[in-house]
């Protein structure tokens, strides 16, 4: 079959492609050398034999359909590309803005002795007090809603008059989003009659009902370390103990030697240049974390790890996925030339700012500075990228606003409709939780429980929903508010919240 | 109107498709009754027809096309039967391919522009020596100010791929570890030098085989120091 045999092949290069110099290749062909000694193997006929069986066995599902450009496979709906870009190109203008009016350089090789100086520092970045006032950061999240807000598909009707067409909350694309016996079907195991941590291990209940056969099963799944059977597990929580361990395994992360070194190699490169985008991480972790109660201890730390995540060129690989296109520059004096042409910052994302608190909570799990930056950089490239990025991904930013107005509209609609009446669209209050994934907001072991789902289901959507809940768990206090700000004073608290009690109510006890 | 040539080129090296075929695609025409400025409610339903050259009827294998909101799809198509020769008067429009789903959900973007390949195994009928095709589109939802199908190219019918069984001992990917049996002595000297030829040539492809990895430098030659970002 045409069809299947291109898209397979396809599949299969692109994959070898990935698979060149890693140590899983030369594992793969050493098996495949001690099997071609058996008799039953015919090796004129092997390849098709190999396609076959892949074919039939369903293994390999079919890739993007070849005659679609790469950006297609980027985002395949060209006016959220076209917004895309203009939100770049904004950012990438402020940038250049602030680097012409400080007149401080995007990049700078720092001289010996600033080198031997940090290096001394390295572990206690947080001490230093640079004059950062006349930084400022790249962009805010309210101005982040606001393009979404205007985001419009030119084919749709967006008529003046009130229709069925229109929306009425912010946001205004039509992308398909679950509904609530879609979403009781998606996360069934969050469901009243399976155990969860975060309910069925509280004191009240005895740990022989649920916990110490679920921590029994975690230690089984460690050690037969099995990173699918880890991710359905992580969907019932994950014991306290177990916890690092498990999202290494999910996330892929080992910490080979070869990462420590890699991890060393950013360190350095750190150490020799001082870029523009180092001095806005700096403001934004003084004015985030470290005046938050539970992370300021991790100041340290998270400077070690941002700075050395601006160095990683590895993580430019999530550009092909990713709606956004990496901004380049040219070397000083050659402008135009390819070969001199470098991405900046190295990594390519300029727009660090209202997530490096999520960061933070995964300090309270890895201790090592190598790990904690390999599990911070697998979860950016396979989750948190999507928060930041315009795209019709069911777990982008689009999406999940979308999700979240929705379920509020069709569950709560007094509640949206009062909210919407009094000038208070629910979004603007909950799109700073969704954006950070409830970093900063909720406690962090509640914060844990609610990232052990996001790696189980590998997929942002319990955001959404969290979100809805919050504001159903309220909704009595909220229908007495008269104005926006007092909406948000209202939800301005939400760290006593436990996570799962309000997850399980709102999808699976409440009467639709 | 000749259609481009398939951007098919990511360098794997697995066989090209086939050249599209020549043919002249229409623009869609809306069916609608009354009158299409004045009426207010949305057409429906269009239609594109696509002519083939009359010399030169077409085995059709594939028809690839990006969508633009298009919900459904139907596809007819005129054949010449040898029956048909010397006979003049209306071809018999044999219908192909019926209501296929492009947007599982009309009212939101889902499958709104991707791109689609429909092959002649799936279509109901037999679609050799194809003179002329018909796209039947169909959009129920009145959200969409516009429906249509872009790109759309017709191949022919290249080679055919033998259909094999695959061999048993593919159903059994976990083979047994069969410990080597060294109790009859020394093995045999041309098995080793054969097994060692084999080892020497797969270290050679591997030697060939760089590697794709990224060292992780961002500097070019050590230097990093570089002028405004550029907007393009």
């Amino acid at each position: 079959m045409l069809e299947q045999d291109t898209g397979l092949s396809l599949a299969i290069a692109q994959i070898v492609q990935r698979l060149k110099g890693s140590s899983l290749h030369s594992q793969l062909e050493r098996q495949a050398r001690g099997s071609l000694h058996k008799p039953e193997i015919k090796l004129d006929s092997l390849k098709e034999d190999i396609k076959e069986f892949l074919k039939t066995s369903g293994l390999f599902p079919s890739p993007c359909h070849p005659a679609a450009p790469p950006e297609h496979m980027k985002e395949p709906l060209v006016y959220m590309r076209k917004a895309q870009g203009s939100w770049e190109k904004r950012i990438l203008k402020s940038l250049n803005s602030m680097c012409t009016e400080l007149s401080i350089p995007l990049a700078r090789k720092r001289p010996i002795g600033e080198q031997k100086e940090l290096l001394n520092k390295w572990n206690e970045m947080g001490t230093d007090e640079p004059d950062l006032s006349l930084f400022r950061p790249v962009y805010a999240p309210k101005d982040f809603l606001e393009v979404l807000m205007n985001l419009r598909n030119p084919n749709y009707e967006n008529g003046d008059q009130p229709s069925f067409r229109n929306h009425l909350g912010l946001i205004q694309v039509p992308l398909k989003v679950k509904d609530i016996p879609e979403l009781r079907d998606y996360f069934s195991e969050l469901g009243l009659n399976t155990g969860q941590l975060g309910i069925d291990d509280s004191t009240q209940v005895p740990p022989e009902l649920f916990e110490n056969e679920h921590v029994r099963v975690g230690q089984t799944v460690l050690t037969e370390q099995d990173s699918a059977a880890a991710q359905q597990y992580v969907r019932q929580g994950c014991p306290t103990a177990l916890r690092a361990e498990l999202w290494a395994l999910i996330l892929n992360i080992s910490n080979q030697p070869e990462d420590i070194l890699y991890y060393e190699q950013l360190k350095s490169n750190v150490i020799q240049h001082d870029l523009l985008v180092d001095s806005l991480i700096y403001k934004d972790v003084k004015l985030t974390a470290s005046n938050d109660d539970y992370y300021f201890v991790f100041e340290d730390y998270l400077y070690q790890v941002l700075l050395c995540f601006s160095r990683d060129t590895s993580v430019l690989e999530h550009f092909s996925y990713s709606s956004a296109t990496p901004p380049k520059s040219y070397i000083r004096g050659k402008l135009g030339l390819e070969e001199y042409a470098v991405f900046y910052p190295p990594n390519a994302l300029s727009q660090l700012n209202s997530f490096i608190i999520s960061v933070a909570p995964l300090c309270f799990l890895y201790h090592e500075p190598s790990k904690l930056y390999q599990i911070f950089r697998e979860m950016y490239v396979r989750f948190f990228f999507r928060l930041h990025s315009i795209s019709s991904h069911p777990s982008g930013i689009v999406s999940l606003c979308l999700l979240f107005e929705t379920l509020l509209q069709t569950h709560l609609p007094q509640l949206f409709y009062h909210l919407r009446e009094i000038g208070a669209q629910p979004l603007r209050i909950s799109f700073k939780w969704m954006v950070r994934a409830f970093s900063g907001y909720l406690a962090t072991d509640q914060l844990l429980l609610l990232w052990d789902r996001i790696l189980g289901y590998n997929s942002l959507e319990i955001l959404a929903v969290l979100a809805a809940a919050v504001f159903a768990f309220r909704a009595v206090n909220l229908m007495e508010v008269t104005s926006l700000a007092a909406a948000e004073a209202v939800l301005a608290d939400l760290s006593t919240l436990k996570v799962m009690p309000l997850l399980q109510i709102f999808l699976f006890a409440t009467v639709t | 109107m000749e259609p481009p040539a398939p951007s098919l080129g990511h360098g794997a090296g697995f066989p090209m498709a086939p050249d599209p075929a020549l043919c002249t695609v229409r623009s869609p025409v809306a069916l609608q009754v009354g009158d299409v400025k004045t009426d207010l409610a949305r057409p429906g339903v269009a239609v594109i027809d696509v002519a083939l050259p009359p010399t030169q009827p077409l085995d059709l294998q594939e028809i690839v096309f990006k969508n633009s909101y298009t919900a459904f799809l139907t596809v007819r198509v005129q054949r010449r039967r040898p029956c048909d020769v010397g006979r003049e008067g209306a071809r018999k429009w044999v219908t192909c391919l019926w209501n296929h789903c492009l947007m599982p959900s009309p009212h939101t973007e889902a499958g709104s522009q991707d791109y689609f390949s429909v092959f002649r195994h799936q279509m109901l009928c037999d679609v050799d020596q194809v003179t002329a095709v018909r796209l039947i589109l169909r959009q129920p939802s009145p959200v969409w100010l516009h429906f249509t199908l872009e790109e759309l190219r017709l191949y022919p019918r290249g080679q055919q791929s033998l259909q094999t069984g695959f061999p048993s001992w593919l159903s059994n990917l976990a083979p047994q570890q069969q410990p080597e049996n060294l109790h009859g002595g020394v093995p045999d000297p041309e098995k080793v030098s054969t097994e060692v030829q084999q080892l020497w040539v797969l270290t050679e492809m591997i030697r060939a085989n760089q590697t794709a990895a990224r060292i992780g430098r961002f500097d070019v030659d050590g230097c990093y120091d570089i002028n405004l970002l550029s907007y393009t």
